[in-house]
């Protein structure tokens, strides 16, 4: 009896530790694929220069240009719209049915693939607004795919805020948003960083949704009426029509290494405002 | 026992969470520049009654009073009544020390700042003041920009207090100030209680009954949301008119 528990034990470890491992093969994998393949022909000029004869040659300026413009648009409305919208659903409202119906709704709208978003951006905004393709309608799409995740992890960040820092506010005589600007948000930083971290990831990351929306085409968007190509939208092309495999590995390398700052970044950022607040 | 200078005058107060009664008929008159212990079992009441007296218990969904408390002669359950100002004239400190997660020196200008102050000379002055009055200046005027977290729980909790004191409130509520602290923390919380009552009117709720006894010019006790004795503390403690009140400090039962 004894030897048999003993042996489940080590089955079991032996077994979680072959998942676990699992994971991480096929994140090295994927990336030192990528990395190998793309490395040989990344150079200075790669990124200094526009994509040429379709993005046969030539570097990638202009579609990081596009991505960072594109993702920078959709966290300027996310990001207050998110929050605002989460403040509001965990300081301001009785908690109750309303509450649970809007929250089955963020949730909701999060598990919705983007192409769906995809096509009622391109619907909605570049053809009934009018907006053409352009990296306002590719914003405002992306704003729609990353707000639910936004609220989420706002929502959770307000929520570990201790009861006892709004009463001792509260208790002094402080108003209800006084409250929560001073105290509760500041607080809340780092949880609602993770949020904004993981919305970049899948700004930067987003294709099909982009691609009807924003559009594809090459050159750098001077207005947000300008249409852009993205890095992934790029990456996709070069890949589908054949253009140029090497280049599409270079960009998934630059786009990988992009990601990966954008998060060590963040990171930084949050162990930062958790040191301020602990 | 006749009360002269009345500073909060409770009447026939009760308060409601949806259908349960938390307290029953309060009547409770509060003398001013004086320490008021409020004693009783755990769910007795005496807490809720403390939230009360600055509204604190808005702050939770379902609840209903009756009755009057006047602070001064005015009903601060008026519908006329600026919650924040009362707020700032009836301050509270917590069971559990819960300064803000910022420097010290900002935990006791905050409420400096939220009504309006900016002078950074007038805050300096204040905030030393507060922590000099509060007893803990000595030990944190070396890092007053440090974080606050960083400081004991005792000291922790007369921060808080300093962060009270700093708005120059007139009534200091206490809930259960020394019930995370350890012994020596908690005597040097007693003596400070008994250094601010010459200038502030005090009441405070506590499990310890020595504690009242030590601290405390009146005590009312608390049993299931009514109040069944109030008195002078030296008189609650010898000779209780109530047979509940003498079971409970005799400790046969609570």
């Amino acid at each position: 009896m004894k030897n048999r528990v003993k042996y489940e034990e080590k089955v079991a470890k032996i077994l979680l530790w072959f998942a676990a491992l699992t994971i991480i093969c096929i994140l090295f994998a994927i990336v030192s694929f990528i990395v190998i393949k793309g490395v040989s022909s990344l150079s200075w000029e790669f990124f200094t220069e526009n994509p040429k004869r379709g993005g046969k040659e030539g570097g990638i300026y202009s579609t990081v240009i596009s991505t960072l413009y594109l993702t920078g648009v959709a966290l300027a409305l996310s990001t207050p719209i998110g929050v605002g919208a989460a403040i509001y659903l965990t300081e301001y409202v009785k908690q109750g049915r309303v509450v649970r119906l809007i929250r089955f709704g963020t949730e909701s709208l999060a598990g919705i693939p983007s192409i769906i978003f995809g096509l009622f951006g391109f619907v909605f905004f570049v053809i009934f607004l009018k907006m053409g393709w352009s990296v306002l309608s590719g914003g405002l799409t992306l704003t729609m795919m990353i707000l639910p995740t936004i609220v989420r992890t706002a929502e959770e960040a307000l929520k570990s805020v201790p009861r006892s820092y709004r009463e001792g506010s509260l208790a002094l005589g402080a108003t209800k948003w006084m409250t929560i600007y001073r105290v509760v948000l500041p607080s809340a930083i780092p949880g609602i960083l993770t949020g904004i971290i993981l919305s970049i990831g899948r700004a930067v990351g987003e294709t099909a949704a982009i691609m009807l929306t924003a559009g594809s085409a090459l050159g750098i968007p001077l207005s947000l009426y300008d249409p852009a190509r993205t890095m992934s939208v790029h990456l996709y092309v070069l890949a589908m029509e054949g253009l140029s495999m090497e280049n599409a590995f270079a960009t998934a390398t630059v786009l990988i290494a992009l990601v990966t700052i954008v998060n060590m970044l963040a990171n930084r950022f949050r162990i930062y405002f958790t040191k301020q607040v602990s | 026992m006749k009360i002269n200078n009345i500073k909060i005058e409770t009447q026939e107060f009760n308060l409601y969470y949806d259908h349960f009664q938390a307290l029953k008929n309060i009547s409770l008159d509060i003398e001013e520049n004086k320490v008021t212990a409020l004693i009783g079992p755990s769910g007795c009441g005496k807490s809720t009654y403390l939230r009360t007296l600055n509204r604190m218990n808005d702050l939770i969904d379902n609840v209903r009073v009756e009755g009057s408390i006047k602070l001064d002669g005015v009903d601060i359950y008026h519908s006329k009544v600026d919650v924040v100002n009362l707020r700032k004239r009836v301050g509270m400190v917590f069971q559990r020390p819960n300064p803000f997660p910022m420097s010290i020196y900002d935990n006791v200008a905050y409420g400096l700042r939220i009504h309006g102050l900016k002078d950074r000379e007038k805050l300096d002055e204040i905030v030393e003041k507060s922590l000099r009055n509060a007893g803990l200046w000595d030990e944190v005027k070396d890092r007053l920009k440090k974080s606050a977290l960083g400081l004991s729980g005792g000291q922790q909790q007369r921060l808080v207090i300093a962060r009270v004191l700093a708005v120059e409130p007139e009534v200091i509520l206490m809930d259960e100030p020394a019930s995370a602290l350890d012994p020596i923390s908690t005597s040097r919380l007693e003596d400070l209680i008994a250094e601010l009552k010459d200038k502030y009117t005090i009441v405070i709720v506590t499990h310890n009954m020595q504690q009242a006894a030590r601290v405390s010019d009146y005590t009312a006790f608390f049993l299931s949301g009514e109040m069944v004795e109030y008195n002078l503390t030296k008189d609650i403690f010898t000779t209780p008119q109530e047979k509940r009140t003498e079971d409970y400090i005799t400790g046969r039962f609570g």
